[in-house]
């Protein structure tokens, strides 16, 4: 069988799909890919369905090789340094590594998590249809935990396709959008209003598990806990130290917190990829618009086959943006001026 | 006619789930209607909702705001919310072995001195109770039952553990539970059970549901490790008794 092998590979990467939804009732997270949208397109590139396994990669640098046969593989998500040998593969594109030949990806410069998609897929046993890692109820295949240094990952022999790039909209740091609820009635108007006047950061001590923020305290009206009822991703709970956590794919299926507010599910992925210690504000929005946002969102992934492009008429940007990156400069493709230059290169470590 | 039932409250989570609210306690009344709703959704579907989630006093509906917003969606839920909860239903009720104290329930000592009785009374009462799965949640299986007699109520610990074992049987306010996984617990710990409620490559992979009747019953440490020995081979150990 030909595979896909790690040489080297840092904390909080693990297999990751459109997670296992459906037993939530029986305390079962779906987990699933951090950033939605990274993951539909990585697969998009290399011809599979968009929710198919990949390996999401943390903030870390990693090293794959291939043995047995070229491997295709596309790379999306959190800009950063990569090559094949030597040659510079850009953000959001398809590339082909002959056999034997060496992937490496360097740190995030800004955001989190990229998403390495492998044409074909990865072989593994599903559980509850899902290959995704779950390291906590011992679930996700090949390896129910996160990838380390000389996993093999089953794959096909690459088909020759040609690489294609992708074009996705435009990246914005505009505010989180978030709805109130089900908890606001907790917090006063005024607690309400600091939330959404304030600016916040996201703590090192994150994880897949939930992302901490920093700043004002948040007072509770009645205490700081609640009998405990079903969380989503994207529950904004606080604790009795006021400062909020937004739960993640991997979050407890129940919490005992009050949740203020919800992130929207369109701005979620956005969320993940903010890094560490940068700033950001909430701006809380109608129900009617979180549910437009979600509808245009679902259109967004539904229609992302046709946002693939011929790789050829970018051949010199490539180079330009490698060689701007081999100077050190922090140079995204997406938009040079919205990716900040702060690694989350001290993020916390495997869940 | 049947009085009308209060209607629960609807609150937001986020733009693909609603949380249905039935009280802001633990409350056996609000837990029924809750796991009468969480039937009821899955006797007449509705096109959109995705999973239920059944706590204490809410139920968590997962949906697709694709396919229905939250304004029809609401409506209808409160329509179902209306239906006359049934009196008694045909709950399954399994029977729990439990190792008390010692090693394997290590507060079971200090939760009798709190009490002011020994350690045989605390599970003689804790054996004695007749308990609901009312919510499973947190960590796969772990599982909430209601119906822990008032003089078991405690407060939980100033400091929660870090790692409890798996199989812990611990009560923490007005609650017991079953924790299947190891994991961190502010609860205090009256014994072990080696049913596995959440054990993969078995069929059920969970095996108990929300609503699903509880008992215990005590074992010595002996047949508590002969039991986790089949319960690791995949045996289920709980017996489903008559209800």
């Amino acid at each position: 069988m030909n595979k896909l092998v790690i040489i080297s590979i840092g904390p909080a990467s693990s297999v990751q799909d459109g997670g296992r939804p459906g037993a939530q009732r029986y305390g079962l997270v779906p987990s699933g890919a951090m950033d939605r949208l990274a993951l539909a397109a990585a697969n998009t590139l290399v011809g599979n369905a968009p929710f198919t396994a990949a390996v999401e990669v943390g903030p870390f640098g990693a090293k794959f090789t291939t043995r047995g046969a070229a491997v295709r593989v596309a790379l999306t998500g959190a800009p950063r340094n990569a090559d094949i040998a030597g040659r510079a593969v850009a953000p959001d594109t398809s590339a082909t590594l002959a056999d034997g030949e060496t992937l490496t990806l360097g740190f995030a410069r800004g955001g989190a998590f990229s998403y390495l998609a492998i044409e074909g897929g990865i072989a593994g046993e599903p559980m509850f249809g899902s290959l995704a890692v779950n390291a906590r109820a011992g679930l996700g295949s090949p390896y129910p935990r996160p990838l380390q240094a000389g996993d093999e990952l089953p794959a096909k022999a690459a088909s020759g396709a040609a690489e294609r790039r992708i074009e996705l909209p435009a990246a914005t740091d505009a505010p989180i959008r978030i709805v109130w609820g089900p908890q606001d009635d907790e917090f006063t108007d005024e607690t309400k209003k600091l939330f959404v006047d304030s600016e916040w950061k996201i703590s090192a001590t994150s994880d897949r598990m939930g992302y901490r923020l920093e700043g004002p305290t948040l007072k509770h009206l009645h205490g700081h806990n609640i009998v405990s009822d079903g969380t989503v991703n994207g529950s904004l709970q606080v604790p009795g130290n006021g400062q909020p956590i937004v739960l993640m794919p991997d979050r407890g299926t129940s919490g005992g917190y009050p949740k203020i507010a919800t992130v929207i599910s369109a701005d979620l992925g956005r969320l993940t990829q903010i890094p560490a210690g940068h700033a950001f504000r909430f701006r809380a929005v109608s129900m009617a618009e979180a549910q437009a946002e979600a509808r245009k969102f679902a259109e967004l992934l539904r229609t992302l086959p046709d946002r693939l492009r011929a790789i050829e008429s970018v051949d010199l940007n490539i180079d330009a943006l490698h060689d701007a990156n081999v100077a050190g400069h922090a140079v995204s493709a997406v938009d040079a001026g919205t990716w900040h230059a702060v690694s989350m290169a001290d993020i916390a470590g495997p869940d | 006619m049947a009085a009308t039932l209060p209607p629960p409250r609807l609150l937001p989570s986020g733009d693909s789930a609603i949380t249905v609210e039935f009280s802001r306690n633990i409350d056996d009344a609000a837990n029924r209607r809750v796991l009468a709703l969480d039937r009821a959704l899955a006797a007449q579907p509705i096109a959109g909702v995705t999973e239920t989630v059944p706590t204490y006093r809410s139920l968590l509906v997962h949906y697709d705001p694709v396919q229905i917003g939250f304004d029809k969606l609401g409506g209808r839920i409160l329509a179902l919310a209306q239906l006359p909860v049934p009196a008694t239903t045909k709950a399954r009720r399994w029977r729990i072995p439990v190792v008390y104290g010692g090693e394997h329930g290590i507060d079971l000592e200090d939760v009798a001195k709190t009490l002011n009785t020994t350690p045989e009374e605390i599970v003689a009462r804790h054996v004695a109770g007749d308990y609901r799965v009312a919510m499973i949640g947190f960590t796969p299986g772990w599982s909430y039952l209601s119906g822990l007699a008032d003089s078991l109520h405690m407060p939980r610990r100033q400091n929660p553990r870090l790692l409890t074992p798996a199989g812990t049987i611990s009560i923490g306010g007005v609650q017991t539970g079953v924790q299947c996984l190891a994991g961190p617990s502010g609860w205090h710990l009256l014994g072990r059970t080696a049913v596995r409620t959440y054990q993969l490559h078995r069929d059920p992979i969970f095996l108990l549901e929300p609503g699903d009747n509880v008992t215990f019953t005590p074992v010595d440490a002996k047949t508590f490790a002969e039991q986790d020995r089949a319960a690791e081979a995949g045996e289920f150990i709980a017996e489903q008794i008559a209800s």
